[in-house]
């Protein structure tokens, strides 16, 4: 957390020199990174300049109904990484967690920020912004919704990361007590509207657009890799802009293809080989975890490819269904455990009860039926010659 | 709706909807017809019923030579899309999974090549059968909307489920969505239309050998 005006006007480069990281482990970055983001291998001389002579870009980070894994994701790798540099020559000038400051002065540290980079900062939010009473989250006495509203205003883009930030993710679940939305629903649903003294006029930003237009990556994930945070800050420290995004915001170069894509159980689901339960000699051998109630056929991730904890595995090569947690209401999929063609609600029960009113329905009718067959054989008269014969 | 609560309502809400729809459907079909009943037959049979019907339930399954030569194309496409049908809806193992969710019991799945290559078969076949239909003037003029609706609610889950499978064209949790939304058409559909021959077949097969049965004539 620095205002120090020395510290800000070092580039990325300087940073590095100091912090002792050679020119061959950059390069190695800036080339992982452009094969990350999908880019032709021509761009990593352009990259590796762009980040050496960027400066520090201000980022204010905003959390709300949130657990904190999402910044003990991004903060906590195990060895000194580059990717930690990048978080370290961001010039990170408000964050509840990780900064000093509290009260009075960390909203001071936040306005002064948004006052010199107006039109111009990152805007980070991890958590969903409850909506029923702005009493259920509030900040040094702000609610969550002015606090966002205001600061959204004057920023440049802003980088929804997590799944409660990008989508509402667990405070969003039924029943959504607090009445949580994401990041987009609420510019969607507030971006035009006056609250609590916040007109719409001073909500535009100073490019003259509305805080409806600016841009909105969403990083889900319950937590995100870090690796896609510092792969949509290197975009946007290399090209000034946001990186290609998907129908929901996500960068496509990380959420481009999903789990059971990219899953190296992928054969044995083709083949059709799959773990019953956790320790059978499927599960052993290594086998599908989609009877397991594994997502990832409908999750959209890059956690099968970028992997966690530096590489180590994800979560199915650990043995455990993927739960789907980048997607969209994935606490509402009818449970982890259950496979994705397996309806989520008490079916059979359903079936019991359907049964046994139609087998009383189908009496009754078969009963109506009847008694309507018998009074048409009733009235049944036979036809005579007479009948026939008249005119 | 995104596509990942459309997935949740077809896994969810919309099941429930079909399964009542269905199940209560057939049954107050099934019933109707069973209670509607026979007039008593008051001659001295000349054979089994049970016996006669049982066999006509397997003769009738098996096509006769003249009728094979007859009409090659509708019996052996008719049992290709049927076999490969039965093939695919109860031999994926996904299939089984929902299988065993909703009735408790469970068997031993087809590797999915198989099974795919199957779907394909069912599906290549179901188009034969339909320009065959719309070819020939005498199916042509018998065909009423109905026959249309039907083919199409039983073809699309084929295509819906071959596209989820392969994912081809749109995101997987829509493409998942969309199988599952077509399934549920087609069992709504399925008590109210011809479809309902799943059910009736071997009641109708059974009785046409009982009538033979009882008077002692072969069926």
């Amino acid at each position: 957390m620095t205002n120090n005006k020395n510290l800000k006007d070092r580039t990325l480069g300087d940073a590095m020199q100091s912090q002792g990281i050679s020119r061959r482990s950059f390069l190695k970055f800036c080339a992982a990174t452009a094969s990350m983001m999908a880019l032709p291998p021509s761009m990593i001389p352009a990259i590796a300049e762009a980040l050496e002579k960027a400066r520090k870009p201000s980022v204010i980070w905003l959390s709300f109904q949130e657990c904190t894994g999402c910044t003990e994701s991004l903060t906590r790798s195990h060895t000194a990484t580059i990717e930690n540099l990048i978080f370290d020559s961001i010039s990170l000038d408000y964050h509840h967690t990780l900064q000093a400051a509290s009260g009075e002065a960390a909203e001071e540290a936040r306005e002064e920020a948004m006052k010199e980079n107006w039109g111009e900062y990152l805007l980070v939010v991890d958590g969903s912004i409850p909506t029923k009473d702005m009493g259920y989250s509030t900040i040094a006495g702000i609610s969550n919704l002015d606090m966002f509203l205001q600061t959204a205003a004057g920023a440049a883009a802003i980088i929804s990361v997590g799944t409660c930030a990008a989508f509402g993710g667990i405070p969003h679940a039924h029943p959504n007590p607090t009445g949580a939305y994401s990041v987009y629903d609420i510019i969607k649903m507030y971006g035009n509207a006056d609250l609590d003294g916040i007109s719409s006029a001073s909500l535009s930003n100073n490019k003259g657009g509305s805080v409806t237009d600016t841009p909105i990556i969403t990083v889900p994930g319950c937590p995100p890799i870090p690796v896609v945070i510092t792969g949509v800050l290197t975009h946007y420290l290399t090209f000034g802009t946001i990186p290609e995004l998907d129908h929901l915001g996500r960068p496509k170069a990380f959420y481009g293809q999903s789990i059971h894509d990219r899953c190296y159980r992928r054969p044995f689901y083709d083949k059709g080989l799959f773990a019953e339960t956790f320790d059978d000699e499927g599960a052993k051998k290594g086998w599908c975890l989609y009877k397991l109630g594994c997502k990832g056929p409908t999750t959209y991730n890059a956690c099968a490819t970028t992997k966690w904890n530096n590489g180590t595995s994800f979560p199915i090569e650990s043995g455990h269904p993927c739960l789907g947690c980048s997607e969209p209401h994935f606490w509402d999929g009818g449970g982890f455990y259950k496979a994705l063609s397996v309806p989520t609600f008490d079916i059979p029960t359903t079936a019991v009860y359907a049964a046994a009113g139609a087998a009383a329905a189908g009496v009754a009718l078969g009963t109506l039926n009847k008694s309507k067959k018998n009074s048409a054989v009733k009235e049944h008269t036979k036809t005579t010659i007479d009948d026939l014969e008249k005119e | 709706m995104s596509e990942i609560e459309f997935l949740n309502w077809v896994r969810g809400p919309a099941f429930e909807i079909a399964t009542v729809i269905f199940i209560a459907g057939v049954i107050i079909r099934i019933l109707e017809i069973f209670l509607l009943g026979r007039k008593t037959n008051l001659a001295e049979p000349k054979g089994s019923e049970m016996s006669s019907g049982l066999h006509t339930i397997v003769s009738r399954s098996v096509p006769d030579k003249h009728t094979l030569k007859r009409s090659t194309f509708k019996i052996v496409s008719g049992y290709i899309f049927h076999l490969g049908l039965l093939i695919t809806i109860f031999f994926f193992a996904p299939h089984i999974l929902l299988f065993k969710e909703v009735i408790g019991i469970s068997w031993p799945s087809l590797p999915t090549p198989i099974v795919d290559a199957f779907a394909v078969v069912s599906i290549i076949t179901l188009i034969a059968v339909l320009i065959h239909r719309l070819r020939d003037n005498v199916l042509k003029f018998l065909s009423s909307t109905e026959d249309y609706l039907v083919w199409l609610l039983t073809i699309l889950p084929l295509i819906t489920g071959y596209m989820a499978f392969h994912r081809i064209g749109m995101t997987a949790p829509t493409l998942l969505a969309i199988h599952i939304l077509s399934v549920q058409l087609l069992l709504v559909a399925f008590p109210f239309t011809k479809l309902m021959h799943a059910f009736t077949l071997l009641i109708a097969r059974w009785y046409n050998g009982a009538i033979s049965g009882f008077r002692g004539v072969q069926s």
